[in-house]
């Protein structure tokens, strides 16, 4: 029986998970080292990448922010409609990411509903990804520290307030040494679905080759214009990423 | 300096904690909080601190009415019942805390650091992590670190309950010595009554939110305000003598015993067939 | 009320000023579009055929996919909590990886390793199944994306079991299986019907992993994302938010389904001793929709 099923089991991760990654690697480098590298070395795969971290690198902080304010409301203080608000918070998680980029495309696009306010190219355009990304990525680090902050309780906050500290203070000598391992875990899987968002990012972007597309999005060109050397090749750097996204989660893990 | 609390009530939601409690406490005494659990105490104590804010009545320091002033300009030292130690500040950085936070240089704030440690015998402890100490050992950690920017008093929440009975027996007599030293007022909260009345000058008994009894130990074990106070102190006698060449005298009783000088002896007699007994 | 820890008003002030906007403003931009159809307009929309077999596969699809995936992954967690062996750490781990790998990768992976002419796929191919461009490939790529919700969610609650409880079963007189029956499978209930709850959510909003491997032929292998999608390529904005309007709806009420029946196992989990789980990841419940 025990057998059987860590069988089971390691047969399911070989068939669904490790067979089809080798198959990532495998074809990437199907013609050998130099295309691989050609592959992703390519002006429109640069600018991909430049686009991917320059919109992780504004969501991730700006829901880092969002995180902590609202872990320390919630985690805190007793409110009416606290429940509510953890619901809110995880609302991006439940919208299907189609639905999220046409929410924006609503709001932004040539008739959209804000189009007459603001003048500047939201959608179609790099601030249209960023606001996707940001949306996508609002909740995970939010829920790393509420509970991380509730099983703390407010003692250790309180005390450094009894010392003399302002609230200040207190935020930055006390609560937030103290929320390091769950704020890095929070800001991992963060930065990981930032860098990998797809379907939310698709709608918005407009597919303007080496201007709106990430490096998702350019895998996606790339597979369709049946170029499959040059997307896998692509593709092995998300792989990388989300591989090397695992690993930190485990040494954070280790450390706690 | 001296506290004084005026018709002060607090309730969380539908619960009265405490009820029109109005109490003095003078300058440099040691008083103790005494009650079952929910009787108040504590919300009491944290009042005082400005931990929790009255929904009516005001607390005073030094003649200074304090009510609206917010915790971190009260000038009082707290004690936390399970110490709230700092877990990312090593021992010394944790005792500092209250001085790094009013910019009060470093080397000042070191030697004051050594000096509190030396006083409540951790002196060779300033490197460590609060959670390589043990129970004791933290709890005088907080103490120190509650006493570090000089406080106008000393509130300590429960401040051995979580200890074993050797190591609170131990801590207590040196929470009166400290106290004998450094004479600052000093509040604390327990619901052991052994405790309240070897250590403190002055028990404040209270119960479901009021206070049933204040004065100093003797006095309330021997004239009982309450039904509630005999029968929550009840039984326990006090008696005064000397210790002499390894003997406590106390009149016709003695009792082998190390050190010499007066001595007080609590004294509590069981019968051995109770039969039920009404009234005080 | 006076409070004595700070920052109530400006934690809380920027948390909602921040939902608002980028939360309650955006999907309410959706609300107001739908709006702008008369009703006859709605239904007709979200009823045409396409659609209805649009919603019908997706719902379909995450069913099945998530049934499966909670047989799957109650069975990983059962191996990780229950056995050492040569390969475990591993296996954790690579629990973790569906979460952190983008679903257009998940995507063209699956497709390239089931697809007819894929290194897996070709077996299947040659016993008739279609392993991409099908239903069944619809449902790998959903399975392999729902197992880790059922994992994380079943292997805390497993670890922190009481031994005891199977013990006393045994010296009662039950089989192993008596006692995994009578005992374990209860006791997990709550944990695998939310892990099945996740993993349904998360399948039916997916776009990213399943516009790869279902060939997005219409009424056939076209899930509802898909449909939101090709309706937005051709302009038609208001039929795209009708059928966005449904699955947000429906979504919103998996959402709040979900957080109760989480509440609900907290509740009973706090009565109980807990034990520690030297192993157990905290669930990151509903996540990544891709």
């Amino acid at each position: 029986m025990r057998r059987t099923l860590i069988g089971i089991a390691i047969g399911f991760f070989a068939l669904f998970l490790v067979v089809p990654l080798v198959v990532v690697f495998a074809t990437a480098f199907r013609d050998g080292v130099v295309p691989y590298l050609r592959a992703i070395a390519t002006p429109d795969a640069r600018a991909a990448l430049k686009l991917t971290l320059v919109a992780a690198s504004i969501a991730v902080p700006l829901n880092i922010a969002f995180g902590i304010a609202a872990a320390w409301a919630i985690a805190r203080f007793k409110f009416p409609g606290r429940r509510m608000l953890v619901t809110l918070i995880d609302i991006p998680f439940a919208v299907s990411p189609v639905v999220v980029g046409m929410m924006f495309v609503l709001l932004f696009g040539a008739h959209g509903y804000l189009a007459g306010v603001i003048h500047t190219k939201i959608v179609f355009a790099v601030p249209g990804i960023v606001l996707a990304t940001a949306f996508v990525t609002i909740p995970f680090v939010a829920r790393e520290l509420i509970p991380a902050l509730e099983a703390r309780g407010p003692d250790q906050e309180l005390a450094a307030l009894t010392l003399g500290a302002t609230p200040w203070q207190t935020f930055w000598r006390v609560t937030l040494p103290g929320l390091r391992w769950p704020l890095a875990y929070g800001a991992i899987l963060c930065t990981a679905r930032a860098i990998g968002e797809f379907g939310a990012v698709s709608v918005v972007s407009g597919h303007v080759r080496g201007e709106t597309t990430t490096v998702p999005l350019h895998v996606e060109i790339l597979y369709n214009d049946f170029q499959y050397q040059a997307a896998f090749a692509v593709a092995t750097l998300l792989v990388m990423i989300a591989l090397a996204t695992v690993i930190v989660q485990r040494v954070i893990e280790r450390s706690r | 300096m001296q506290i004084r609390i005026d018709h002060v009530s607090k309730a969380y939601g539908d619960f009265a904690a405490i009820r029109e409690v109005s109490l003095t406490i003078r300058k440099g005494a040691l008083v103790a909080l005494l009650g079952p659990s929910g009787s108040g105490k504590t919300t009491l104590l944290r009042v005082i601190a400005g931990l929790e804010h009255p929904q009516q009545g005001r607390v005073i320091l030094d003649g200074a009415d304090v009510t609206e002033t917010p915790v971190q300009k009260r000038g009082i030292g707290f004690v936390f019942q399970d110490y709230a130690l700092f877990e990312h500040l090593s021992v010394g950085d944790n005792v500092a805390f209250g001085l790094a936070v009013r910019r009060v240089p470093i080397d000042e704030q070191t030697s004051r650091v050594r000096e509190l440690l030396a006083r409540v015998q951790l002196a060779d402890l300033a490197g460590r992590m609060p959670r390589e100490l043990s129970g004791g050992q933290r709890q005088r950690v907080a103490l120190a670190r509650a006493l570090a920017p000089d406080p106008r008093v000393l509130l300590l929440d429960e401040p051995f309950g979580a200890l074993d009975a050797r190591v609170r027996a131990e801590l207590r007599g040196w929470l009166r010595r400290l106290h004998d030293e450094l004479h600052i007022t000093s509040v604390f909260v327990t619901h052991d009554q052994d405790e309240a009345l070897e250590v403190a000058d002055q028990l404040v008994v209270l119960d479901h939110g009021r206070i049933e009894q204040v004065g100093a130990p003797a006095e309330v074990l021997a004239h009982p305000a309450s039904p509630f106070v005999a029968e929550f102190l009840g039984g326990t006698h006090l008696l005064r003598g000397d210790v002499r060449d390894g003997v406590a005298s106390f009149g016709g009783l003695s009792l082998p015993v190390a050190g010499t000088g007066p001595a007080r002896a609590f004294v509590r007699v069981v019968l051995e067939n109770p039969t039920r007994q009404v009234g005080s | 009320m006076k409070r004595a820890l700070p920052g109530f008003g400006l934690s809380l002030g920027v948390t909602l000023t921040y939902l608002g906007l980028l939360v309650v403003v955006p999907l309410s931009a959706i609300a107001l579009k739908t709006s702008s159809l008369t009703w006859p307009q709605f239904w007709a929309t979200i009823s045409a055929p396409r659609a209805v077999a649009a919603f019908g596969l997706s719902l379909g699809a995450s069913l099945v996919a998530a049934a499966i995936a909670a047989g799957f992954g109650t069975i990983v967690a059962w191996v990780l909590v229950r056995y050492r062996f040569w390969g475990r750490g591993v296996i954790d781990a690579l629990v973790d990886l569906p979460f952190a790998l983008p679903t257009a990768v998940a995507g063209i992976a699956l497709t390239a390793t089931w697809g007819p002419t894929g290194v897996l796929g070709r077996w299947l191919h040659a016993i008739g199944i279609e392993g991409a461009y099908s239903r069944v490939g619809i449902v790998i790529a959903l399975v392999f994306l729902g197992v880790p919700f059922v994992v994380r969610t079943v292997q805390p609650v497993l670890a922190a079991l009481d031994p005891r409880l199977e013990e006393a079963a045994a010296t009662l007189g039950a089989t192993r299986a008596q006692a995994f029956v009578r005992v374990v499978l209860p006791a997990l209930r709550p944990a695998i019907t939310t892990g099945f709850a996740l993993a349904f959510a998360r399948a039916l909003g997916e776009y990213g992993s399943v516009v790869f491997i279902s060939g997005n032929m219409p009424q056939r292998t076209e899930i509802a994302p898909l449909l939101v999608m090709t309706k937005l390529e051709q302009y038609d904005y208001a039929g795209a938010t009708a059928l966005a309007l449904v699955m947000v709806v429906a979504s919103f009420v998996l959402l709040i389904a979900i957080n109760s029946l989480g509440r609900r196992t907290q509740r009973r989990d706090r009565t109980r001793r807990r034990a520690p789980a030297p192993d157990a990841v905290p669930p990151p419940a509903a996540q990544v929709i891709a």
